[in-house]
């Protein structure tokens, strides 16, 4: 533990650079924490780091996920009947922490911290070497005070942008953004999409021009081929709701772990060339 | 003036909402402010307000109620008397119009009792807008008039099986529906909730229901009311009732909301009685919400009160204790329902009941020329079939 937590200023930013330098780009799987227990959920975030993942992003479920389509919905259903809270989640990472190397991304809506406490909330994350923060429904002009608090403890607070954005959103959002900036690849809720939004190339490289902050692109990739389009574009690519739907269809099976595991590592070997 | 320019009023409100969403809040709100200080927009608001929706509505002196109760003197703001039946369309026509003005042909809504749904069905029906409204199942189900209501006027009604099936998932659904569609849809909300300039919108719309009670009590009672009193779901009818009095400090306002079966069951409604701070639908408000921060499934005998949220400025009246907020039972409004069928000859909404059922309690106390005002929000057609068979039940 005391390792990681001296080292947990930039993390993120340090992992981005030496993928820059590898000329490679990073795979950032989802998964729902609880989904289907908590157990599994340990076995499963080391399981995406074995199979080449380069950062992790995990999902606090709410009861109510605005953003959401109906596959990260049912998961956090399935997670909540389980009794998984935000506190369960955070002990669950810093029982693990040591035991992976990756970066560690939260995600969560803005009730579940706001009810946790900002204050507790950024002191037991930065305890439990979490390195950053995604919360959809809390733009920058609500985030003052979450930015005071994490200042200066490593934990990155990771905005968002939007194909709908306006370019004075974008030069807002990717002054603010901590890490990287989260690029949400469609208008509308995540999910499995046959294709990949038209107007990504150009939003990419307007925020390209406007930033040299790393940019992830997340919602709607499903898939190794839409991964390998989404990474020339950008500096990495977020892949959730496939991987729930993996973790949903084979969720009473032994293999669960391993399935997900071959899914990334398919993911991982396509963006790699290979 | 409340709220400030990022929508807070105090340290509720806000724009809680993902990315996608906050440059159509922004331009809303832009579109909003621009419209208001447009001569012709008003103009054309006031007309369809006047011509169409049947404004200003009557404030009735409800004497056989007043003395039914012995107390003091009820008068009844007749909202149920709108186009539609409710004080929703006034909400729906303004915001349609501004759909218009923003170039949107399509718009959505949600709806609870249906009552909104209806509302806004017949504000596209009139300007010629594409529109679908999302309703909770079981919604659906106590409220089949409102959703035949709507398709014949020509909107899709989108059933929600998401969650408890009810108006907070409605909301749910329709956000997920506007996040995707957001370039050439309108979201029109329904009540005094959801990120700014919504909670402020709304109440600007609906605030000309105490406007035209001042004015109406004024010439009826040559002074102001004591007691204001309105149901509570998300606010509306009540913020627009409280609003143009807020400054007379003589008035006091009571919120009435859903009590269900009781506050220590945890089957209601109650989220200011019962509830605590956090966010939901984009703005910070009250909310009924368990130790985790998970949304709290909620019960009401009326579909519009069922609803685990309420909007930010009624937080603030809360906190500022510029109003205070009570609760009534199922059981009650369903009594104050047969009462002010039996005393009035109107039959209310389910909803509206409430607010009935609280003057119920304490009128009789007091003296004779004082002075209380209840909004009728809507009729209580949509419900009869319903308190029907709650009523052969306990028979």
């Amino acid at each position: 533990m005391e390792r990681f937590e001296k080292f947990t200023g930039g993390r993120i930013e340090k992992r981005f650079e030496l993928l820059q330098k590898e000329g490679e780009k990073a795979l950032i799987p989802f998964i729902t924490a609880g989904d289907p227990d908590l157990e599994v959920t340990k076995s499963l975030l080391l399981e995406i780091e074995r199979s080449g993942a380069d950062l992790i992003e995990v999902g606090v479920p709410f009861s109510d996920p605005i953003a959401d389509g109906p596959i990260i919905q049912k998961s956090y259903q399935r997670a909540l009947k389980k009794g998984v809270s935000l506190r369960k989640i955070i002990a669950l990472i810093k029982d693990i922490r040591g035991e992976i190397r990756i970066p560690i991304i939260l995600m969560t809506a803005y009730n579940l911290l706001y009810h946790y406490g900002e204050t507790e909330f950024v002191r037991d994350a930065v305890s439990a070497g979490i390195d950053g923060i995604i919360v959809p429904d809390l733009p920058p002009e609500e985030a003052s005070s979450l930015i005071e608090l994490t200042r200066g403890t490593g934990l990155d607070v990771i905005f968002l942008l939007a194909p709908t954005s306006t370019q004075d959103r974008i030069k807002d959002i990717c002054k603010k953004s901590q890490g990287f900036i989260y690029y949400i690849s469609l208008t509308g809720v995540t999910g499995v999409r046959e294709s990949l939004a038209d107007d990504i190339r150009d939003k990419i490289s307007e925020i390209k021009r406007i930033s040299e902050k790393p940019v992830a692109i997340g919602f709607g990739i499903s898939n190794p081929e839409q991964a390998v389009v989404a990474a020339e574009l950008a500096d990495g690519v977020v892949v959730g709701s496939a991987i729930v739907k993996i973790i949903e269809e084979n969720i009473d099976r032994s293999d669960l772990t391993a399935t997900v595991g071959s899914f990334i590592k398919g993911l991982k070997r396509g963006m790699q060339g290979k | 003036m409340l709220p400030d320019s990022k929508g807070h009023f105090d340290i509720f409100g806000g724009r809680y909402v993902i990315e996608t969403l906050m440059p159509a809040i922004e331009g809303l709100e832009l579109a909003y402010r621009d419209a208001r200080a447009d001569k012709d927009f008003n103009e054309e608001l006031t007309y369809y307000l006047k011509e169409y929706a049947g404004r200003p509505t009557p404030l009735y002196y409800a004497r056989r109620l007043t003395e039914k109760l012995g107390g003091a003197r009820i008068y009844l703001k007749r909202e149920d008397l709108n186009h539609t039946g409710a004080h929703k369309i006034t909400n729906t026509i303004g915001q349609a119009l501004l759909a218009k003005r923003m170039k949107k042909q399509r718009v959505i809504a949600e709806t609870g009792a249906g009552q909104h749904g209806v509302a806004t069905a017949t504000a596209a029906a009139l300007f010629g807008l594409k529109c679908e409204v999302f309703m909770g199942e079981e919604d659906i189900e106590r409220q089949a008039l409102n959703v035949f209501r709507m398709r014949l006027l020509g909107t899709k009604v989108i059933p929600v099986s998401s969650g408890t099936r009810t108006l907070k998932d409605a909301i749910n659904e329709a956000m997920r529906n506007w996040i995707a569609t957001v370039r050439d849809t309108h979201y029109i909300i329904g009540s005094v909730v959801g990120p700014h300039p919504y909670p402020m919108m709304v109440r600007d719309f609906q605030s000309i229901i105490g406007k035209e009670a001042k004015e109406q009590v004024l010439s009826k009672e040559g002074r102001l009311p004591d007691i204001c009193v309105a149901c509570v779901g998300g606010g509306s009818n009540a913020i627009g009732l409280f609003y143009p009095f807020q400054n007379d400090k003589g008035v006091c306002f009571v919120g009435v909301e859903a009590g269900g079966e009781g506050l220590e069951t945890e089957r209601h409604g109650a989220s200011l009685s019962a509830g605590s701070q956090g966010v939901l639908h984009g703005s910070m408000s009250y909310l009924l919400q368990d130790g985790d921060g998970q949304i709290s499934p909620t019960h009401s005998v009326s579909a519009g009160l069922d609803y685990p949220g309420v909007g930010p400025e009624h937080s603030y009246y809360k906190e500022s204790r510029r109003a205070e907020y009570v609760t009534v039972t199922d059981k009650e409004a369903l009594d104050a329902f047969q009462l002010l069928s039996e005393t009035e000859g109107i039959i209310p909404a389910l909803e509206s009941a409430h607010a009935i059922a609280y003057v119920t309690k304490f009128a009789p106390e007091m003296n004779k020329n004082r002075v209380v005002i209840i909004c009728l929000s809507g009729r209580g057609d949509k419900d009869v079939e319903m308190v029907e068979k709650i009523l052969k039940r306990s028979y």
